[in-house]
């Protein structure tokens, strides 16, 4: 049972980091939905665990991006020198095949931009969660806009740890 | 406590509008690299990763700046919210478009 410190990188990044952020969400999405109005006083200890919980999130996202494009993807894009045993370089690997080869102009492409969204989108929520306080119950646009935002972070991340699952199935890191 | 409650909507206004134009700004360089050649080179930041590093980057301190100068113009001030969170929220679409790739790639040389 041996694992290499890139097959080691690329489950921190995708399997660590990226399911704890896919764990966090459910909780987080459901907490803000249950703040109302009436509930003032239930919300104030609800609130200071959404503060911790949305702050530890944007961090996970934060960790999830650097550790995913300045490791796990250069060592993907690596170019094979002449003769290499392409399955040692995945982006080569797939483009060498016309029928693997959306898995990195579509897939890949795709989610390594992408990704990049979450932690920006997260991060304005985290600050509003706990610049607000208690103060949220009450305003609700801003709360919405809260949800909002955050949705549209959990489709970003999605779209890479689900790509990024079936790359990694297609042409793994070695 | 009576801090929070005597908030204006102003920086919360901020931190989304401002997550909205860091969004848009890698939709843009995404797209803007794909279509002419000198910017991708460009924005290759840190070589081995390529032109993503400068992508990222630059939408991240797009993200920053704005955030810093939004803040402080919105501090204590009520805005229109619902305007500004429909502006992000078209800012955001555009950075989902820009980083798809059968949208870029239709600028691909």
């Amino acid at each position: 049972m041996v694992i290499t410190l890139r097959e080691l990188w690329t489950v921190i990044h995708g399997m660590g980091l990226g399911s704890l952020f896919f764990l966090a969400f459910s909780g987080i999405l459901v907490t803000l939905w249950s703040l109302h109005p009436e509930r003032v006083a239930a919300a104030e200890q609800r609130i200071r665990q959404l503060g911790f919980a949305i702050w530890t999130t944007a961090l996970i996202l934060w960790a999830t991006v650097i550790t995913g494009t300045y490791t796990v993807y250069i060592w993907y894009r690596a170019k094979p020198p002449a003769g290499a045993d392409l399955t040692e370089f995945p982006r080569s690997y797939l483009l060498a095949s016309p029928d693997r080869a959306g898995w990195h102009t579509f897939g890949m492409e795709w989610k390594e931009h992408v990704a990049w969204l979450a932690p920006i989108l997260v991060t304005a929520v985290a600050y509003i969660i706990v610049r607000y306080g208690t103060k949220l119950v009450e305003e609700d646009k801003i709360r919405k806009a809260v949800v909002v935002l955050f949705s549209i972070a959990f489709f970003a991340a999605a779209v890479a740890v689900i790509f990024g699952a079936f790359i990694n199935k297609m042409a793994p890191i070695r | 406590m009576q801090q929070q409650k005597n908030l204006t909507n102003g920086p919360a206004a901020a931190a989304i509008l401002s997550a909205g134009i860091g969004s848009m700004v890698l939709g843009l360089f995404t797209t803007l690299a794909e279509a002419i050649d000198s910017v991708k080179k460009a924005l290759v930041f840190y070589n081995p990763v390529g032109p993503l590093s400068g992508k990222t980057t630059l939408a991240v301190v797009a993200w920053l700046v704005a955030w810093i100068i939004l803040g402080s113009l919105w501090k204590n001030k009520q805005v229109g919210f619902t305007g500004v969170f429909a502006a992000s929220l078209i800012l955001i679409v555009l950075g989902l478009i820009g980083t798809f790739p059968p949208f870029f790639e239709m600028f691909s040389k």
